[in-house]
């Protein structure tokens, strides 16, 4: 019987930030949109020179992701979504560490080998 | 045997606090349990992008990506899948203002967006295997499949939970269950956003670099 009061109790202002508002939806949506369009602008229009292009492209995708973990997934410091956060930087973590790392370990591995005599099409045709 | 008769004797001193626990779970806890499941889900795209970024660069005398991607093409696709985000937005607020038949509504507007972002992968991918550019031709394109094919069978998989919660929004409106699923969806439907945001940015974008 308890249980019936709780939906009306998540719906009350207090909870507010766990769900946002059509401006901080809009916000985040625009901000996306902008994001986005400068993503494909900087490698289709050439606006940014090539040796730094793959590090803008970094800058605005991990500036995208952030826009929307905390204006669609309403990520943040407060109380009711401390777990959220907390759990979601854990996994930040770990996938840093998973990528740089793969990278990091093949990379080496790559410069390190042997050099091969074999071409790609030889390889192929499994002789 | 000291240490087990405490144990013995505080068992049933504590089974009825265990109850209450489970008494007072008003869907929060199932919701972090969702969010738990996205952060591993997470993991699997990042072992799949690590993949990917290990291999981007072993054409084995096939086409590259310079070849291959049709950035404007990339950019209706992720506008699709944009907008479809905002819509579920729009639809989560009107499940919090309890208006049914709007939640519906949106949930179908998202649908559409959600599904010509499919339609435009599944004719992406039509047009790679025509050009003989399949799964089989060299390393960088079976990890671009993998990677690109696991992200789009997440989305197909919204799709159809989306067209489950808008039958279940309509055949039992707006009940305690319906609203904890819809949460989970649209956290579902959002992280799929943000898996698409590293997809665009590191295969496609980076691939014509």
């Amino acid at each position: 019987m308890l249980d019936r009061t709780s939906p009306a109790r998540v719906a009350q202002p207090a909870a507010r930030a766990a769900h946002g508002d059509l401006k901080t939806y809009g916000i985040g949506f625009a901000l996306s949109l902008g994001l986005t369009i400068l993503s494909f602008g900087a490698v289709m229009g050439g606006l940014v020179p090539h040796g730094m292009m793959l590090g803008a492209i970094t800058v605005l995708a991990v500036a995208q992701l952030l826009v929307q973990l905390v204006f669609f997934l309403h990520l943040g410091a407060a109380p009711a979504q401390r777990n959220n956060t907390v759990i979601f930087v854990l996994t930040a973590l770990l996938i840093a560490t998973v990528v740089s790392g793969s990278l990091w370990v093949m990379h080496n591995a790559d410069t390190n080998m042997m050099p091969m005599q074999m071409t790609p099409e030889r390889a192929m045709s499994k002789d | 045997m000291n240490i087990i008769t405490t144990t013995l004797a505080d068992a049933p001193a504590r089974a009825p606090a265990h109850d209450l626990d489970h008494g007072h779970d008003d869907g929060s806890n199932t919701v972090l349990g969702f969010w738990i499941y996205l952060m591993s889900d997470c993991l699997i795209f990042s072992s799949l992008f690590a993949t990917f970024a290990v291999l981007a660069g072993n054409f084995a005398g096939g086409p590259s990506g310079r070849e291959l991607f049709d950035l404007p093409y990339v950019g209706v696709e992720t506008l699709l899948l944009l907008i479809s985000s905002f819509t579920f937005g729009v639809a989560a607020l009107n499940m919090y203002a309890d208006q049914s038949s709007k939640v519906i509504a949106w949930l179908a507007v998202t649908f559409l967006f959600g599904a010509g972002f499919i339609g435009m992968e599944i004719q992406e991918f039509a047009h790679l295997i025509q050009e003989g550019a399949g799964p089989g031709r060299s390393a960088f394109l079976s990890a671009y499949f993998t990677l690109v094919g696991t992200h789009g069978l997440h989305v197909t998989a919204g799709l159809i939970w989306l067209a489950v919660m808008m039958h279940q929004t309509w055949r039992f409106g707006l009940d305690g269950v319906v609203r904890r699923r819809i949460a989970c969806l649209s956290l579902f439907w959002h992280f799929l956003d943000l898996i698409w945001i590293c997809v665009f940015s590191f295969v496609y974008l980076r691939g014509v670099l």
